[in-house]
C-alpha cells in the first residue's frame, strides 16, 4: 500500500520590537536572570497588561505579506495553565478570534511552485524559561527566568497542504524569508526567535480522511525539521504496516538518536479554558491603518526572485541566493546600477562574498568595478579576487589598490604584440611543430607570453594574438 | 444538579487545589445546589443576543514600542519564598 | 459644631481645618491612632495599622502647609484604604492567608493618587478574603463586627473600610466593589458609599477579583465627602486598559444642587417578593418621599431580567476570578506550603493551605463554568444574561434620570447567622449586583434605622459617568434623613 504523509506546522516567531507586548520592559536577549522584568511581566497582584502597537503593527504587516484577511476587531483569551515560567498562570493569546485568518505562501519546488495555506496567525506573549538545577537528572529544583515572560509572538498556522519533508523545509524558509524581510523577526531558529512545531499523519495514497496525528516538538533547526518528519512519516507508516494503530500524542525529536520519542509525563488532559480577557479590550484594526502598513510591505523574496530572473536574465537558482537576503539582492542590484555589462557575473560575485556584503565591508561599487574589469579584459579572475581581499583589508578603493598594485592586465593587443613577437622568436622548433599540426603547443606560447609578462597579460587576447601570428595550428 | 465525586476531583486538579475528602464532599453538594439555582438562566432565550465580553466598549489603547526599565530587580525577587541568586527555585515536577 | 470631637468631623471639615492651621495633621493622626488603639481590638477593621508610618507623614504635611506647600485637598488628613490597594513597602494582604507577608513593588493608582491629595496613610482595612464576602466573615485576619453592634457583621467584603468609617478610625476610606462591597458593607454601616462607573477609577494596583466587574471607591460620612474622594481617586490611568479618558467633573459641586424635575424611577422588581425586610422597604420609602418633597418626580420603570442577575454574577465572578487567582502558587511570592514533593504538590497544598473556604469555593465554580464543555452553558449563556441586563438599565434610564432602591434586603445580619449556606450569603447582594453586571455607577446613603435600631441604606443608581446625579439625588436625601453617621456604640 502506498502511503501519503499529510503535515502542518506551526511556528511561534518572536517580534523584533524593542519592549515586550504588554509592558515596557526590554525585549534584548542575554540579560542577566529576571533583569529584564517589572510587576506587569512577573505576575504581580493587580498588575494590567497595556498592547505594544508595534507588535501589533509587525502582525498585521505579516498577514498582509501572506495575503491573510486581516480582522477588524479581534481578542485577546486567556490561555489558562500552571506553569513556573508562566508568572500569571494564563498566557495572553488569541482564540476565537484572531488578528488574521486565511492566506498563502508560495513555494517553489523542482516540479513548479506550490500555495501552501495558512489558516491563521494570532497574537500572544511569550513565557518564561524554566532551568534545571545542576546537571544532573536528579536535581530537585528548577529555577525560573522570568526575562522571556511577555516578548511578544506571533503563531502562524499552516493548513495541513505539505506532503513531504523537503515541503516543510520550504516552507519554513520561505516564510522565515518573509518575515526576515519584513523586519519583523531574526528568524534564528538555533536561537528561539523562529521555532516550529509539527503535525504529522499518514493515510493511505487516496484516502480523504487524514489519519491519526502526532505532534512534534524540540526541532531546532531547519535541517532538523526535515529529519523529524522524515523520520516521523516512517515511523508512522510502519506502525501501521506492522497492523498497530498510530496514537495521538506529543513526540519529541532527539537530534543526537535521529528518533522521535513519546513524551514521559503523563499527558493532563489540557483544559485551557479560553475566556476573553476582561483586562484587554478588542484590538481594533482599521482600514486606513490596515492601507498604511500595506505600503509598507518591501517587495517580497517570491517577487524579487521572479524580478531578478526576468530582468537581469540570471537563473532563478541565483536569483533565489539573493533573494535569501533582501540587503544581498538590493546590493545586487546597486552593483548592475553600476555596471550592467554582465548580470550573471555580478550574480556570482555577489554569491561569492555574500557574508562580506551582508556584514556591510563591501560597497556595490566596488564589485561593479571589479566585474566590469574583468569583462572588459583589464584584469584577470585571478587578479578580481585578489583585489576584493585586498580591498576587504584595506578598505581603499578597488582601482587604486589594483592600480598600485600593478594588477591591470596586459589586453592592450599593440602592447602584447613586442611580448608575443619576442617569444615566437626565441622558440622557432615549436612554431615549426605548431605550424605543422600540433595544435596543442598554443598552450605553451601561452605560457610563455604570461611568463614573459609576469603574468600580467590577458590570456585570451594571448590567444588571439598568437593565433593572428601563427595560425591556427595546423596546416593553413 | 448533580455534579460527581470525579467532576469535583477533576477541576480541583485544574485549579491547583488539594481537598480532602471532606472538603470535595462538601463541595460536590455546594456546587451542585449553586448550579441548580443558576440553571434558571436557562429559561432565557439568548440565542440572538451578543455575549458582554468587554465591560467597555472602546478598542484597547496602545503603549508606544519605547523601553522603560523597572529598574529594581529586588524588589521582585524579595517576596519569593525560595530563590537562588536571582532565581526563582521551585521543586521539580515529578514524573510518573 | 464647637462641641463635635475631632475624629467624628467630616472628612471636608477635617480638610478645612487643617488648611486653617486650627489643627495639625500630627494632632489629628494622633487622635485617631488612640482611637484606633482602643476601638481596633473590638471592631478588627485594620488589618495593619501603620503609626510610625502615619506620624511622619503628619509632620511632613505640617511641614509643608508652615511653608505654604499643601499637596492636594486631603492635605494632612487620615485615611485608610482597603487591605487590597498595593503600597510599596506596606504589606497587602487582600484579607488572605496566601499574600500574609507580601509586599508589593509598586504603590497602586488610588494610593498614589490618595498620597499626592496630601492623605495621611493610617492603615490597611479589613476585607473578605480577595473580596469574596458579604458580610467581612471569610478573612484570615478574623472576623470585622459591626461598630452599630458588635455581634453582627459590617457587611462585605470592603466591611473593615466600612466599619472604620461607622467607627470614625477613619476620615474616609477608599473600598473595591464588584457585586456590591462597597455599598452594601456602607448600608450596614450607615455610611455613605459609591461605586463609580466602571473604568472610572484605575484598577492599576487594586488586586484583581472579577476584572470586568471591579471598582474602587469612596466610603464616608457623607455624601459630600465621598463627592471629594471620588474626584481625587478618579482619572484616566494609561497603565489600566480599561481605563476611560474622559474627564472628571465637580463632583462637589452636584452635591447641593436642587432635586427638582429630577426623574426618580423605582424598578418594581426590586420591591416584590418577600426577601426585603419591611423596615427597609419603609425606609427607601422615606427616601422617596425626602426626593419628592424637594420636586423630584417618581417614575415607574421595569428592570424585567433583575431576578437573573444574581446567577450570571455567580458564573461570571467567579469565572474571571478563578483565573485572576491562579497566580497564587507559591512561586514568586506569598505563602508557600512545606514539604510537598514536586512541583505540583507544592502548588495544590499552597493553595489548598493559603486560601479560605469562600476563595475555594469560588475558584472551583469559576473552574468548572469555563471548563470544557460548560462553557456555553455557563460563562457563555452568563456573558449573553449579561447584555440582556445591560439593555434593561438603558432602557430604563430613557426614562429616568435616577434609579431607587433598598441597598441591601435587610439590615445587618449576625455574625455566623449565613455562612452555612452559600446561596443565601449571596442573596445578600441581590440589589447590587445588577449595576456591576451593567457597569453603571451605584451610590448607597442612609436613610433610616430599622426598629432595632441598624443603618438602613438607600441605593441611587444612574447612567454610565453620571456620578453627579448621584450625588445630587444623595445630597437631597441626606439633608432631608438625618441618620447618625458615627456609630452610636463608638460614639
Amino acid at each position: 500500500m502506498e502511503f501519503e504523509a499529510v503535515i502542518g506546522l506551526e511556528v511561534h516567531a518572536q517580534l523584533a520590537t524593542e519592549s515586550k507586548i504588554f509592558c515596557a520592559c526590554s525585549t534584548k536577549f542575554g540579560a542577566s536572570p529576571n533583569e529584564n522584568t517589572c510587576p506587569v511581566c512577573t505576575g504581580m497582584p493587580g498588575v494590567l497588561p497595556v498592547l505594544n502597537r508595534k507588535a501589533v503593527e509587525y502582525t498585521v504587516r505579516t498577514a498582509l505579506a501572506t495575503s491573510c484577511k486581516v480582522q477588524r476587531r479581534s481578542v485577546f483569551a486567556r490561555k489558562n495553565y500552571f506553569y513556573p515560567d508562566l508568572p500569571k498562570a494564563y498566557q495572553i493569546s488569541q482564540y476565537e478570534l484572531p488578528v488574521a485568518l486565511g492566506g498563502h505562501v508560495d513555494i517553489e519546488l523542482d516540479g513548479g511552485t506550490k500555495r501552501i495555506g495558512i489558516t491563521r496567525i494570532h497574537m500572544e506573549e511569550d513565557a518564561g524559561k524554566l532551568v534545571h538545577e545542576g546537571e544532573f537528572a536528579g536535581a530537585q529544583a528548577s529555577l525560573a527566568d522570568l526575562n522571556r515572560c511577555s516578548v511578544p509572538l506571533m503563531e502562524i498556522v499552516s493548513e495541513p497542504d505539505l506532503r513531504t519533508p523537503e515541503e516543510g523545509g520550504a516552507y519554513l524558509r520561505r516564510l522565515r524569508d518573509i518575515l526576515v524581510y519584513l523586519e519583523v523577526c531574526d528568524g534564528n531558529m538555533e536561537e528561539g526567535s523562529f521555532r516550529c512545531d509539527a503535525n504529522v499523519s499518514v493515510r493511505p495514497k487516496g484516502q480523504k480522511e487524514f489519519g491519526t496525528k502526532a505532534e512534534l516538538k524540540n526541532m531546532n533547526s531547519f535541517r532538523n525539521v526535515e529529519k523529524a518528519l522524515e523520520y516521523e512519516i516512517r515511523r508512522q507508516i510502519e506502525v501501521i504496516e506492522d497492523g498497530g494503530r498510530v496514537v495521538q500524542e506529543t513526540r519529541l525529536w532527539d537530534a543526537g538518536a535521529g528518533v522521535t520519542v513519546a513524551m514521559r509525563r503523563k499527558e493532563e488532559a489540557h483544559d485551557y479554558r479560553y475566556f476573553p480577557d476582561p483586562d484587554l479590550l478588542p484590538l481594533i484594526v482599521e482600514d486606513a491603518w490596515i492601507e498604511d502598513l500595506r505600503k509598507t510591505i518591501p517587495e517580497l523574496p517570491a517577487e524579487k526572485v521572479a524580478r531578478l530572473a526576468a530582468r537581469y536574465g540570471i537563473p532563478k537558482y541565483d536569483a533565489g541566493i539573493l533573494a535569501s537576503a533582501r540587503a544581498l539582492a538590493d546590493f545586487f542590484e546597486a552593483s548592475v546600477a553600476h555596471y550592467a555589462g554582465s548580470p550573471k557575473t555580478t550574480a556570482n560575485e555577489c554569491v561569492h562574498w555574500k557574508d562580506a556584503i551582508l556584514a556591510g565591508r563591501l560597497s556595490p561599487e566596488t564589485i561593479a568595478h571589479a566585474v566590469e574589469d574583468r569583462e572588459t579584459g583589464a584584469i584577470s579572475a585571478t587578479a578580481s579576487k585578489k583585489l576584493v581581499e585586498l580591498v576587504l583589508e584595506t578598505g581603499k578603493p578597488i582601482r587604486t589598490l589594483r592600480d598600485e598594485k600593478g594588477l591591470t592586465q596586459l589586453s592592450d593587443t599593440s602592447a602584447l604584440d613586442a611580448i608575443v613577437d619576442k617569444v615566437v622568436a626565441a622558440s622557432p622548433k615549436e612554431v615549426e611543430s605548431y605550424r605543422n599540426g600540433k595544435a596543442g603547443l598554443l598552450s605553451f606560447f601561452v605560457g610563455q607570453v604570461m611568463k614573459e609578462s609576469r603574468g600580467k597579460a590577458n590570456p585570451k587576447v594571448v590567444q588571439e594574438v598568437l593565433r593572428k601570428k601563427l595560425g591556427d595550428g595546423g596546416p593553413s | 444538579m448533580a455534579i460527581t465525586r470525579e467532576e469535583v476531583l477533576h477541576v480541583s486538579r485544574l485549579a491547583r487545589l488539594s481537598l480532602s475528602d471532606a472538603e470535595a464532599e462538601r463541595l460536590r453538594e455546594q456546587l451542585g445546589n449553586l448550579l441548580d439555582y443558576m440553571k434558571q438562566l436557562d429559561r432565557l432565550d439568548t440565542r440572538d443576543v451578543v455575549p458582554t465580553s468587554h465591560a467597555v466598549e472602546m478598542g484597547t489603547p496602545f503603549r508606544e514600542d519605547v523601553v522603560h526599565p523597572f529598574g529594581d530587580r529586588e524588589a521582585l525577587l524579595k517576596n519569593a519564598p525560595d530563590r537562588e541568586g536571582d532565581f526563582f527555585r521551585v521543586p521539580r515536577i515529578i514524573e510518573d | 459644631m464647637e462641641n463635635v470631637p475631632v475624629h467624628q468631623w467630616s472628612l471636608l471639615e477635617a480638610a478645612r481645618r487643617v488648611r486653617e492651621k486650627e489643627i495639625s495633621s500630627r494632632e489629628l493622626t494622633k487622635a485617631l491612632l488612640a482611637r484606633i488603639e482602643v476601638l481596633n481590638p473590638k471592631i478588627n477593621a485594620y488589618i495593619t495599622v501603620l503609626p510610625e508610618r502615619a506620624m511622619a507623614q503628619a509632620a511632613a504635611c505640617d511641614e509643608e502647609l508652615a511653608r505654604g506647600a499643601p499637596r492636594g485637598p486631603l492635605h494632612g488628613v487620615p485615611v485608610g484604604l482597603k487591605d487590597i490597594f498595593c503600597i510599596r513597602g506596606v504589606r497587602t494582604t487582600c484579607g488572605s492567608r496566601i499574600l500574609h507577608n507580601f509586599d508589593p513593588p509598586y504603590d497602586a493608582a488610588v494610593t498614589t493618587k490618595v498620597l499626592a491629595a496630601g492623605a495621611v496613610l493610617l492603615g490597611k482595612q479589613n476585607m473578605d478574603e480577595f473580596a469574596m464576602g458579604s458580610s467581612t466573615e471569610t478573612s484570615h485576619f478574623g472576623v470585622t463586627r459591626n461598630p452599630w453592634d458588635l455581634s453582627r457583621i459590617p457587611g462585605g467584603s470592603s466591611g473593615g473600610t466600612a466599619a472604620a468609617v461607622s467607627a470614625a478610625m477613619c476620615f474616609a476610606g477608599v473600598g473595591t466593589d464588584t457585586g456590591g462591597s462597597i455599598r452594601q458593607p456602607a448600608s450596614l454601616c450607615g455610611v455613605v458609599g459609591v461605586k463609580p462607573t466602571y473604568g472610572r477609577v484605575s484598577r492599576y494596583g487594586m488586586v484583581a477579583f472579577a476584572s470586568s466587574l471591579d471598582q474602587g471607591g469612596p466610603i464616608t460620612r457623607t455624601v459630600a465627602d465621598s463627592a471629594r474622594m471620588l474626584s481625587v481617586i478618579a482619572g484616566y490611568d494609561r497603565r489600566d486598559s480599561t481605563s476611560v479618558d474622559l474627564p472628571v467633573p465637580d463632583y462637589l459641586a452636584a452635591v447641593d444642587k436642587p432635586v427638582k424635575g429630577l426623574r426618580v424611577g423605582l424598578p418594581r422588581e426590586y420591591f416584590e417578593g418577600d426577601g426585603l425586610d419591611p423596615a427597609v422597604r419603609a425606609a427607601v420609602e422615606k427616601a422617596l418621599k425626602a426626593l419628592t418633597d424637594q420636586g423630584a418626580t417618581p417614575v415607574e420603570v421595569s428592570l424585567p431580567h433583575t431576578s437573573f442577575a444574581l446567577s450570571a454574577y455567580y458564573l461570571i465572578a467567579p469565572a474571571e476570578a478563578s483565573s485572576n487567582l491562579a497566580r497564587y502558587d507559591g512561586v514568586r511570592y506569598g505563602y508557600r506550603s512545606e514539604g510537598a514533593s514536586g512541583l505540583i504538590e507544592m502548588m495544590s497544598k499552597t493553595r489548598a493551605e493559603g486560601f479560605g473556604a469562600e476563595v475555594k469555593r469560588r475558584i472551583m465554580i469559576g473552574t468548572y463554568a469555563l471548563s470544557a464543555g460548560y462553557y456555553e452553558a455557563f460563562y457563555g449563556k452568563a456573558q449573553k444574561v449579561r447584555t440582556l441586563i445591560r439593555g434593561d438599565f438603558a432602557k430604563a434610564f430613557g426614562k429616568a434620570d435616577v434609579l431607587l432602591t433598598p441597598t441591601a434586603p435587610t439590615p445587618a445580619f449576625r455574625i455566623g447567622e449565613k455562612t452555612d449556606d452559600p446561596l443565601t450569603m449571596y442573596l445578600s447582594d441581590i440589589f447590587t449586583i445588577p449595576c456591576n453586571l451593567a457597569g453603571i455607577p451605584g451610590l448607597s446613603v442612609p436613610c433610616g434605622l430599622s426598629a432595632s435600631g441598624l443603618p438602613i441604606g438607600a441605593q441611587l443608581l444612574s447612567d454610565h459617568f453620571r456620578e453627579e446625579t448621584l450625588f445630587t439625588a444623595a445630597g437631597a436625601i441626606e439633608r432631608a434623613v438625618p441618620v447618625p453617621r458615627v456609630a452610636p456604640l463608638t460614639g
